[in-house]
């Protein structure tokens, strides 16, 4: 089998932000590979250095509208551990609703919005309305139940408003929180429809060994809080984290590329699934099986699976935190007040990964320093190397296939482009 | 019977941004089933591989920040007989104009240190509202877009009238949704001066109003950063309020074409 293929596709469609994939097949062998990433830059670390301790927040969120309750929590986490700020253990059990809530609403726009167009041969959801109304509608309901909790908790789903240095500045009322619950507990039945739906999809045999890197929490699964840990050596501490996760330039990307001493690794639902299973809820481990996931699966497009699989744990975390919060009560705080001002992390799975965030505060409370490290930069080398190793496994089909089947491939990372062109980089002295 | 009129086309372009407004476009989740009956919509990259430039309506969001987006706008205008700034990046610049307080080398380097040559990043240029280069029919504004505006704008469209856009500060939504002053804890707030629209929803959550739908059209700054002094704000935290989402240097452009 001696084949050429140019593949181009310009600006890769439902995905987040703006990227292109090349591949260059001479005679069978790959001579050219690239996933370029054309979004322009946004240049975070220079917008917030000199602002004030608790603007962070509100600015960092605006890295990514996904993904902003993430952005947000990395960043009030490090100023709280820059000046020494405890939280109430309400305000985290609201942080941590909020997170179900985003993680829910990220992974369903993914699966359904993003995915699921692929398996019916269709360009988006727009057709499934008329074509396929029950599954559509599905789609819709299970999205609009995960904005829900954000606004119930943030105000909003996009750029959430009351998640603030020091706590949370907005409490729900009991009748909202009971509401949610009966819309949660009622919402398994449009979960389990959709593990049938993809039960009956097929998965490509691609399989390809390599590190696996999330948090991993002293109790539960982890979304709000942990210690990276990687499957290779298990614990990395959050101080080390920079010193394992090495980032560096390519010329076709405005985003940073990143190895560890074992080269290529991938973060995101399946590295969270491979590295936390045992922690998941009994219901969410049985539509694993189901859904033919297995720990240690190594196969990137099963990340999709590992998503839903996470869909039914978030809905049964999101349950038990309405619950132990109506236990604690709904009083109305303000938030704690700083310290000291130094240095901190703040380190969260976001629903691409783990996402990291330092700063270094100075002695007026304005920020000196940034450095983040996002989600989708961490795995884009491991999703060029993949496009490598995938293309040459089905050269003997037609064009349109291979191009259709690489860019499936890339979505299944679910990559968030617009963030991870906000890497910054500055050396910590 | 009705008679049938050809459906306006919908197209949604991003450029320098977050994407969080065509997000709230996405999160229209019970709209959306009516919404593509009465419009098509022909290119949305995030959520379609559809793709056409035979369009009506386009909805742009992002600021402009690199010289390659400048020929893709004025591409879209040509195209396009409506042109929509989709919310505060669009409108106004919103945040991205933070990093224009550095020159942009300065910005490059902060952000990529040696590697700031990479070819990618080297067509940077200080970030701008879209009608600094392009004329724009109608403003939807805020950080992010509320989804109401978006739909209530889009309805005015289909009527063919022109969308209403709010011009009194969010101090009278804020009154109206029953909240207590935060001047009374000492906290800033951008209110006095800012464009109503969102419900004072900020304020409502706990926080202040951080100035993201930009100031009314004529906003007596002056009163409003004697009221900041007055609450005992120094210099320093007036300004800073002040320019989270006023910082944008690049004006406005008169005309429409170059
Ligand atoms: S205006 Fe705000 S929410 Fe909208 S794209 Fe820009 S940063 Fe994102
Ligand atoms: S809190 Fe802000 S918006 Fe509300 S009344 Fe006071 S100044 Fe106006
Ligand atoms: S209250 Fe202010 S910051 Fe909040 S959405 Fe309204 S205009 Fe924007």
């Amino acid at each position: 089998m001696h084949k050429d293929h140019d593949i181009n596709v310009h600006e890769v469609t439902r995905v987040e932000g703006h990227g292109n994939i090349v591949i260059n097949v001479r005679k069978g062998r790959v001579e050219e590979l690239r996933l370029e990433i054309i979004e322009s830059p946004r240049f975070f670390e220079a917008m917030l250095r000199g602002r004030r301790y608790d603007e962070a927040q509100h600015i960092m969120s605006r890295i990514c509208g996904i993904c902003a309750v993430s952005h947000t929590s990395a960043s009030v986490k490090a100023v709280e551990s820059a000046t020494g700020m405890r939280i109430s253990k309400r305000a985290r059990l609201l942080r941590e609703l909020a997170f179900c809530g985003e993680t829910l609403q990220s992974h369903i726009l993914h699966l359904y919005f993003l995915v699921l167009p692929d398996f019916f041969s269709v360009g988006s959801i727009v057709p499934l309305i008329k074509s396929h109304p029950e599954i559509a509608r599905m789609g819709l309901g299970l999205k609009k139940l995960a904005n829900e909790i954000c606004r119930i908790v943030g105000g909003r789903h996009v750029h959430p408003i009351s998640i603030f240095p020091g706590g949370v500045v907005h409490v729900p009322k009991p009748r909202e929180l009971k509401d949610l619950k009966k819309a949660l507990t009622g919402s398994f039945e449009r979960l389990e429809k959709t593990i049938e739906l993809f039960e009956g999809f097929e998965v490509p045999d691609f399989e390809g060994s390599r590190e696996f890197i999330s948090l991993r929490a002293a109790k539960g699964y982890p979304f709000y809080e942990g210690d990276p840990f990687s499957s290779m050596d298990a614990s990395i501490g959050q101080e080390s984290y920079t010193k394992r996760i090495k980032e560096y330039t390519v010329p076709h990307s405005t985003a940073k590329h990143a190895r560890t001493s074992h080269g290529t690794f991938m973060v995101g639902a399946l590295a969270r699934f491979n590295n936390n299973h045992r922690r998941l809820h009994p219901r969410a481990r049985k539509a694993a099986k189901r859904l033919l996931l297995k720990p240690g699966c190594s196969n990137p497009f099963m990340n999709n699976q590992a998503q839903l699989v996470e869909c039914i744990h978030l809905t049964e975390e999101a349950i038990s935190l309405v619950d132990r919060l109506l236990e604690v009560g709904l009083a109305a705080e303000r938030p704690a007040r700083p310290r000291r001002f130094g240095r901190g992390i703040g380190l969260v799975e976001a629903p691409r990964g783990t996402l990291y965030h330092e700063y270094r505060i100075n002695r007026d409370g304005l920020i000196e320093e940034v450095n983040c490290i996002i989600p989708t930069a961490q795995n884009l080398r491991s999703i060029e190397r993949d496009l490598g190793e995938f293309v040459v496994t089905i050269l003997d089909r037609p064009r349109d296939e291979i191009t259709r089947s690489v860019e499936s491939l890339v979505r299944a990372y679910d990559p968030c482009i617009s963030c991870s062109t906000h890497i910054m980089d500055v050396k910590f002295v | 019977m009705i008679p049938t009129v050809k459906k306006p086309r919908l197209a949604f372009f991003s450029f320098t941004c977050c994407e969080g407004c065509q997000l709230m476009v996405l999160n229209c989740e019970d709209e959306f089933p009516d919404l593509v009956k009465l419009v098509d919509i022909v290119n949305f990259r995030e959520a379609m591989s559809e793709k056409s430039d035979d369009y009506d309506v386009a909805f742009v969001e992002g600021s402009i920040s690199r010289r390659e987006e400048i020929k893709k706008l004025k591409e879209i205008r040509k195209r396009a007989s409506t042109v929509i700034a989709l919310g505060a990046c669009s409108s106004t610049g919103g945040l991205n104009c933070l990093r224009n307080r550095f020159p942009v080398e300065e910005a490059k380097r902060i952000v990529y240190g040696k590697d700031a040559a990479v070819r990618k990043i080297k067509d940077t240029i200080r970030a701008r509202p879209i009608d600094s280069i392009i004329e724009v029919d109608h403003y939807i504004h805020g950080c992010p877009i509320t989804k109401e505006e978006f739909l209530s704008t889009l309805k005015a469209l289909l009527l063919g009238k022109a969308p209403e856009v709010p011009n009194h500060p969010v101090c009278v939504d804020c009154k109206m949704a029953g909240n207590i002053c935060v001047f009374e804890r000492g906290a800033t707030c951008m209110g006095p001066v800012t464009r109503a629209g969102c419900n004072a929803i900020c304020i409502t959550y706990g926080s202040i109003c951080w100035g993201c739908r930009g100031t009314v059209d004529n906003p007596n700054m002056d009163a409003h950063e004697e009221t900041l002094r007055r609450y005992g704000l120094t210099a320093d935290s007036v300004t800073r309020s002040l320019d989270l989402y006023g910082g944008c240097t690049v004006r406005k452009k008169t005309g429409r074409g170059d």
